[in-house]
C-alpha cells in the first residue's frame, strides 16, 4: 500500500499545485497551454502517471488507475470551467468591440420600380385574368372605322365632338379609346368572348388636368344571357379588389354610342367613406369608369346575332385609377420620368 | 346648358327643393354640373322705407331714418342722388353681404360685408343699395341699371327680404346633356324630363296665334339641297315695330347670359333656348325677288355675316339666298345685308332643319361658331321646327311687335312629326336589364315619358313622339325604363349563364412583364413617354437626312409642333428625361421604358404602320459607365434566355469609341453607348449619361424558349488561368471567341484582369482569362488539358500575335 500512499500524496500535491496555478491563468489560451503540462501522456504531471502503471503491482493497478482518473476527472472539470469562463469573457469583449450604431443607413442594392400605370394595369389584369378574361392589345394607330364607325359613331354623329381626335390621314388616326379593340376581337372571335384591352389612347387635350396621351383598359363580355346585373356584379368585384372590400358601386345613366343602356360607375369615396371630402368633392362618390350593355348595332356589325348573344363593355382610365389610389395630384407627373415621382409609388 | 328654375316652372309644376331636383335629374341621366341661387352672394338685405331724409350741409350726403320693419328705425347716411322720404330701397343691414363696386358704381369688385360706419361724423347703421350692389342689371330688374338707389315698388313691405321681390331667390341649373338627347337641349326639353321624373304634368308653351288675311303675293321658297335641308318653314310678318322686349323676356335672356337686342331678334333667341330650335329673322325689304332659295354655295361665293366678317364659301356650305344673293349662312349666321334694323318694317321668320353634320363641318371649316350652329350640330328635330314657328308667331302677337300674315311656306322632305309606333317584347326589355320590372311600373314610366304604352301579353306597344329620334329599339326602351325606375334596382349577379373561358396573359405579354420586373430588380425605374415627339429631336440627335428615323408619320392636327411626329426612336425622350432629372439635382439614376416606335410602310399612310415594341434604357451618374449600362442590356438577354454579342459601332449622338451594336443570333437588334459630349453640353447635362435601345419585336421569337437541363459533369473539371500579352487593338471578344472555339471541352471563359503598363511596352496590354475544361464521358488523362492549352496558344500566336505572359 506504500506505493498507493505515495501516489495519494503526489496527487494531492498536484491538486494543490493546479489550484494555485489556475488562479494565475488569465485566458483560455493559457488554460489550454497549462492543460498540456498536466495531461500530456509523456510530460504531463497527471498524464505521465498512467505510464507508470506498469511498475505497480498487479493487484494494486485497479486502485491506482482509479485514483489517477479521479484526479484527472477533477482537473478536467476545473479546466473546463475555467475555459468556459474565459471563453465567455473573451466573447463578451469581442462583442463589445464590435458594437455598431444600428440606426445607420442600410446597405442596399438599389431597387427600381414599375410605373404606376403598369402597377394598376397588373392589378386589373390579375383581377380579370382570374375571371377568365384574355388580354388583347390593339394598335395605337387605328382607322376611323374601328375607332368610330363600327362603334356606332358614324361620321355625322354628334358624339364625335365628345373627343378631339388626332388624325394621321383621312383614314388613320390615333385611337381615342381602347374600345376600338372590341371590334377587332368580335370580328375575329365568336362568343363566348371575355377580353380586357389595355393601351395608350390620345385626345387633343393638353391642360392642367388633361394629357394628350393617357391609358385606358377596355373590357368586353359577349355570351348568352348577359345582363346589366352581370355588369354590376363584375364591376362590384373589380372595385372592391382595387379600392377595398368596404367600397360600394353606384350606376347612373350616361351615354356612349356603343352601349345601351350606358352608365357611369361611381364608387363610394374610399377616403371619407361617403361622408364627403375633398377627393370626392363633397359628394361621397367618385366617378371611376364608363360602361354599358353592348349596343346590338355593334354586335350586328361584327356578325354576332344580337338575338342569341348579348354583352357588356366597360372602359377604365388607368391614370385616373392610379391618381385616385396613390393620391397623385397631376396627370402630367406620370409622363415626366422624374425619379422622385417614380420611386414613391411601389407595389 | 343654363336653366333658370323660374323659367322651367312655366312648363312643369315643381314642388321639390333645388337639391331634390338636382338629385332627380342626376338619377335619370342629367348631371347638374353647377347650380346656384341668383342672389347667392347677397344676404341680409331687406326693404327699407325712408321715413325722414335731411341733406347734410356742404356734402352730397343725406341723413335718413329708415324703417327696416322688425329691425326698427335705423339711421343711415346715404350718398345717392335719388334718395327721398317715402321711397323704398334695398337696405343692407349690419352684417349683410353685397357687392362692392368700383368708383364708377358699375363695376363689381367683390363681395363686402356691411359694418357700422361713420360718414362726416354721422353714424350709419347699414347701407341703402343700388341695383348693381345687389347683383342686378337693368335687364334682370327694371330700374336696376340706374346709377343711384334701386327704387322698389310702393307695395314692398319694410323689413321684408328683397330677394323674392327682385328675383334674387331664383336658381340657375347648369345641366350637362349627353349627345344622344338633342331633344333636351332646351328648357322645355328639360321640362319634359322633369315632368317624367317627378310625375308632374307638363304644360306646353302657348302656340296659339291668329293670322290676318294679308298675303305676300308671289313669295316662294325653293330647296335645292333637300338632303341637307329637309324642312324649311317661312312666315311673313308685317307692320313690324322694333322696340325693346318686355321686362320678363329681357330678364330671362339675361339669366342665361344672353344680351337682349330688340323684340324681333329676342323672340328668335328666346325660342332657341326655350325650345331648342334656332330661328332667323330676315328684314324682308332686303330680300330681292320675293323668294328664298336654299342651296349649296358656289365655289368662291362670298357673304358678309352679321358680325361684319367676309367669308368665302364653297359647295360644302349651305346658304339661304334671295332672288340673287346669299342672305344667310344656313344654320350658322345671318347676312349683314338682311339684318333686322330699328327701321325694319317687314320680317320673314325662318324655322328650318339643317343636317347636323353639314352645319358642324361648315362651322368648323369656316371657323364660325354661333349658338345656332352649336345647336344644329347636335341635331334638331322637325317636330320642334314646326312648334318653334308657331311659338314665334304667338310671341309676335303677345309682344305686339308685328302682324302675322297668312303667308306661310313649309317645304318638307324630312321626317313625319307624327308619333311612330314601336313594338318591343317586355321579356326582352327585362332580359337586357337582368331584373323583372313590374308591368305597372313600365306603364307608369313610359306613360310619363309620353310614349302612350300598352302591354298585351309580352308585347309592349309604344307611340314615340317625333322629337325622340333616339328611340329605335328594345335596348332604347330598356334604358328609358331603368333610368326612371332607378339603377339601384340592378342587383349584382355573376354571369350565371356564361361559359368558362381561359384567362390571363399570353406568352408575349407575360414575358414583357418579366422583362420589366428584371430591369426594376437591376435598379431601373420604369418611365412612360408620349408616343409622339418633336421633329426637333431628330435634329438634336443629328440623324442624317436619309436616316430611317426621319421617315416618321406626321399628325395632321397636332396640339403643337413639339407633339407632331409619331416617334421612330425612344432615345430622345429618354435622354431628355435624364436631362430633366439632372436639372432637378438628381445626379444618378437608371430608367427604362417599354414602348412602340412607329414605322410607316409608306407615306402618306395607306395601311396600318408597324408598331415596333422597343425597350429603351438610360442611366447616368458617376457610378455608371458603358459597362454598367451593358449589364442592364445583358439583363434583358438573361431574362429572355438568350445571349447578346457586341460590336463596336457609331451613332451620331453617341461617343465614337463607347458605342456598340447589339447582335443576337447574327441579327442587329439594338445599340448602346455613352451620350456624346456635344449633346451633353447642348442640354446642360451635368454627369455622364448612357442610353440603349433594343428592338423587342425582333426578340419575340425567342420568348418562352424552353430551357433543357444539362447533367452535372461526371469527372473533375480542370481550370486554367492564362495571362496573355497582345497588341492594344485586339478585343476581348476576339480572344474569348478563339478560346471558346479552340476545343469542345471549354465550358466557361472569364476575363479576370486587364493590365497596361511600361513593362509590357506602350502598344501592348495583357488580359488574363480563366478557362474551364469539362470532361465528357471520360476522365481527362494526364497532359490532355495541357495539350489543349498549347494548341490554343499556338493558334493565338499565329492569328493575333498573342503570347503567354511570363
Amino acid at each position: 500500500m506504500a506505493d498507493l500512499n505515495e501516489l495519494s500524496e503526489k496527487l494531492s500535491a498536484i491538486k494543490s499545485e493546479i489550484r494555485s496555478e489556475l488562479d494565475r491563468l488569465g485566458s483560455s489560451k493559457s488554460v489550454f497551454e497549462y492543460k498540456k503540462t498536466i495531461f500530456d501522456s509523456k510530460t504531463g504531471k497527471v498524464g505521465s502517471l498512467m505510464r507508470e502503471m506498469g511498475k505497480i503491482p498487479a493487484e494494486l493497478r485497479a486502485e491506482y488507475g482509479k485514483k489517477v482518473n479521479e484526479v484527472k476527472t477533477w482537473a478536467q472539470g476545473l479546466f473546463d470551467e475555467m475555459d468556459e469562463k474565459f471563453k465567455r469573457e473573451e466573447m463578451r469583449l469581442r462583442y463589445e468591440a464590435e458594437k455598431i450604431d444600428v440606426t445607420m443607413p442600410a446597405k442596399m442594392h438599389k431597387q427600381g420600380y414599375l410605373h404606376p400605370n403598369t402597377l394598376i394595369r397588373e392589378q386589373i389584369v390579375d383581377i380579370f385574368g382570374s375571371m377568365g378574361f384574355q388580354i388583347y392589345e390593339g394598335t395605337e394607330i387605328e382607322t376611323d372605322y374601328y375607332n368610330f364607325t363600327a362603334l356606332n359613331t358614324p361620321d355625322d354623329h354628334p358624339a364625335r365632338d365628345m373627343q378631339d381626335t388626332f388624325y394621321l390621314s383621312d383614314k388613320f388616326l390615333l385611337r381615342t379609346q381602347t374600345s376600338a379593340g372590341q371590334i377587332h376581337v368580335m370580328e375575329k372571335q365568336s362568343p363566348p368572348i371575355k377580353i380586357i384591352s389595355p393601351g395608350k389612347v390620345f385626345r387633343s387635350d393638353d391642360d392642367a388636368t388633361h394629357s394628350p396621351m393617357f391609358s385606358q383598359m377596355e373590357g368586353l363580355v359577349v355570351d348568352k344571357g348577359i345582363t346589366l346585373c352581370d355588369l354590376k356584379g363584375m364591376l362590384d368585384v373589380f372595385v372592391k379588389k382595387i379600392f377595398g372590400e368596404d367600397v360600394s358601386t353606384r350606376l347612373r345613366p350616361s351615354y356612349f354610342p356603343f352601349t345601351e343602356p350606358s352608365v357611369e360607375v361611381d364608387v363610394s369615396c374610399f377616403q371619407c367613406h361617403g361622408r364627403g371630402c375633398k377627393l370626392c368633392k363633397g359628394t361621397g362618390w367618385i366617378e371611376v369608369l364608363g360602361a354599358g350593355v353592348v349596343n346590338s348595332k355593334v354586335l350586328k356589325g361584327c356578325g354576332i346575332d344580337p338575338d342569341e348573344y348579348s354583352g357588356f363593355a366597360f372602359g377604365i382610365g388607368i391614370e385616373r385609377i392610379a391618381m385616385l389610389k396613390y393620391g397623385i395630384n397631376n396627370i402630367k407627373l406620370l409622363f415626366e420620368s422624374d425619379l422622385r415621382v417614380l420611386e414613391q409609388i411601389r407595389e | 346648358m343654363l336653366v333658370p328654375l323660374s323659367w322651367l316652372k312655366d312648363y312643369v309644376d315643381i314642388d321639390v327643393t333645388p337639391d331634390v331636383l338636382e338629385e332627380k335629374l342626376f338619377s335619370c341621366g342629367f348631371e347638374v354640373e353647377e347650380k346656384y341661387e341668383t342672389g347667392h352672394d347677397i344676404s341680409n338685405v331687406v326693404v327699407g322705407e325712408v321715413v325722414e331724409c335731411e341733406a347734410i350741409p356742404d356734402t352730397h350726403l343725406h341723413l335718413c331714418k329708415v324703417n327696416a320693419g322688425d329691425a326698427g328705425i335705423l339711421q343711415i347716411c346715404c350718398g345717392a342722388d335719388n334718395v327721398k322720404a317715402g321711397g323704398k330701397y334695398p337696405l343692407a343691414l349690419i352684417g349683410a353681404t353685397v357687392y362692392a363696386t368700383a368708383k364708377d358704381h358699375k363695376t363689381v369688385e367683390g363681395v363686402m360685408t356691411i359694418g357700422q360706419g361713420k360718414l362726416r361724423g354721422y353714424d350709419s347703421f347699414g347701407m341703402l343699395c343700388s341695383g348693381v350692389e345687389i347683383g342686378l342689371t337693368e335687364d334682370l330688374y327694371e330700374g336696376a341699371g340706374y346709377n343711384g338707389l334701386l327704387v322698389l315698388p310702393d307695395d314692398a313691405v319694410p323689413g321684408a327680404d328683397v330677394k323674392p321681390l327682385t328675383g334674387l331667390d331664383d336658381w340657375i341649373f347648369d345641366i350637362a346633356i349627353t349627345a344622344n338627347r338633342p331633344d333636351c337641349q332646351s328648357i322645355f326639353g328639360i321640362a319634359r324630363e322633369v315632368s317624367a321624373v317627378l310625375g308632374s304634368p307638363l304644360h306646353e308653351p302657348d302656340l296659339s296665334y291668329t293670322q290676318t288675311d294679308v298675303k305676300k303675293d308671289g313669295f316662294t321658297v325653293n330647296i335645292d339641297a333637300p338632303d341637307i335641308c329637309p324642312r324649311y318653314i317661312g312666315h311673313y310678318i308685317y307692320d313690324v315695330k322694333i322696340e325693346q322686349s318686355p321686362a320678363w323676356m329681357r330678364r330671362r335672356l339675361a339669366l342665361i347670359g344672353q344680351t337682349p337686342i330688340s323684340n324681333l331678334v329676342d323672340i328668335t333667341n328666346y325660342i332657341l333656348h326655350e325650345l331648342g330650335q334656332p330661328m332667323h329673322a330676315f328684314d324682308y325689304a332686303y330680300l330681292k325677288g320675293d323668294q328664298i332659295n336654299v342651296r349649296r354655295a358656289h365655289e368662291g361665293e362670298q357673304i358678309v355675316t352679321l358680325d361684319e366678317k367676309e367669308l368665302t364659301l364653297g359647295p360644302n356650305n349651305l346658304v339661304i339666298c334671295d332672288g340673287d344673293k346669299p342672305v344667310a349662312l344656313a344654320g350658322i349666321m345671318g347676312g349683314l345685308n338682311s339684318e333686322i334694323l330699328d327701321t325694319t318694317n317687314e320680317v320673314l321668320f325662318e324655322a328650318a332643319k339643317f343636317a347636323r353634320d353639314n352645319i358642324r363641318k361648315s362651322s368648323r371649316s369656316l371657323g364660325k361658331v354661333s349658338d345656332s350652329s352649336a345647336r344644329f350640330s347636335k341635331g334638331v328635330d322637325e317636330y320642334t321646327t314646326v312648334m318653334a314657328m308657331k311659338r314665334a308667331l304667338h310671341l309676335t302677337q303677345e309682344l305686339n311687335c308685328g302682324k302675322v300674315s297668312s303667308t306661310h311656306v313649309d317645304r318638307n322632305s324630312g321626317n313625319s312629326i307624327e308619333p311612330s309606333e314601336l313594338k318591343v317584347s317586355v321579356s326582352k326589355v327585362n332580359s337586357i336589364l337582368g331584373i323583372t320590372v313590374p308591368e305597372d311600373e313600365i306603364i307608369r314610366i313610359l306613360g310619363n315619358l309620353n310614349f302612350s304604352p300598352k302591354i298585351n301579353g309580352d308585347e309592349l306597344t309604344l307611340s314615340i313622339p317625333a322629337y325622340r329620334e333616339d328611340m329605335e329599339s328594345c335596348q332604347d326602351v330598356a334604358e328609358e325604363v331603368i333610368r326612371m325606375y332607378g339603377y339601384d334596382h340592378i342587383v349584382p349577379t355573376f354571369m350565371p349563364t356564361a361559359q368558362v373561358t381561359p384567362g390571363g396573359y399570353d406568352l408575349y405579354q407575360r414575358t414583357e412583364l418579366k422583362l420589366k420586373r428584371a430591369l426594376c430588380a437591376a435598379g431601373a425605374d420604369e418611365g412612360v413617354h408620349y408616343s409622339f415627339f418633336s421633329p426637333a429631336y431628330l435634329d438634336m440627335l443629328g440623324f442624317p437626312a436619309d436616316a430611317p428615323e426621319r421617315k416618321a408619320i406626321k399628325i395632321m392636327n397636332p396640339i403643337n409642333e413639339d407633339l407632331s411626329l409619331m416617334r421612330t426612336t425612344l432615345a430622345p425622350q429618354m435622354i431628355l428625361a435624364m436631362q430633366n432629372n439632372q436639372k432637378k439635382g438628381i445626379l444618378k439614376g437608371r430608367l427604362f421604358e417599354v414602348g412602340n416606335r412607329f414605322v410607316p410602310k409608306e407615306l402618306p399612310l395607306k395601311e396600318y404602320p408597324d408598331e415596333l415594341e422597343t425597350v429603351c434604357i438610360g442611366c447616368f451618374g458617376e457610378n455608371e459607365d458603358f459597362f454598367s449600362l451593358k449589364s442592364l442590356v445583358d439583363t434583358v438577354a438573361g431574362t429572355l434566355g438568350i445571349a447578346f454579342e457586341y460590336e463596336a459601332a457609331q451613332k451620331p449622338f453617341l461617343h465614337p469609341y463607347r458605342t456598340a451594336q447589339i447582335v443576337c443570333e447574327g441579327e442587329a437588334v439594338g445599340y448602346l453607348g455613352q451620350v456624346g459630349y456635344e449633346l451633353i453640353d447642348e442640354l446642360d447635362m451635368r454627369v455622364d449619361s448612357f442610353v440603349a435601345e433594343i428592338s423587342l419585336h425582333m426578340l419575340g421569337k425567342y420568348y418562352g424558349k424552353s430551357q433543357t437541363f444539362k447533367p452535372l459533369p461526371k469527372f473533375q473539371e480542370e481550370k486554367r488561368d492564362l495571362c496573355f500579352v497582345m497588341g492594344k487593338d485586339i478585343t476581348c471578344a476576339q480572344i474569348e471567341n478563339e478560346i471558346k472555339n479552340s476545343c469542345e471541352y471549354v465550358t466557361a471563359v472569364e476575363l479576370f484582369d486587364v493590365y497596361e503598363g511600361m513593362q509590357l511596352g506602350a502598344d501592348k496590354k495583357s488580359m488574363a482569362f480563366s478557362v474551364v475544361y469539362t470532361p465528357g464521358e471520360e476522365e481527362f488523362k494526364t497532359g490532355t488539358v495541357d495539350g489543349f492549352v498549347s494548341t490554343l496558344l499556338s493558334n493565338l500566336k499565329d492569328k493575333y500575335d498573342v503570347t503567354l505572359r511570363s
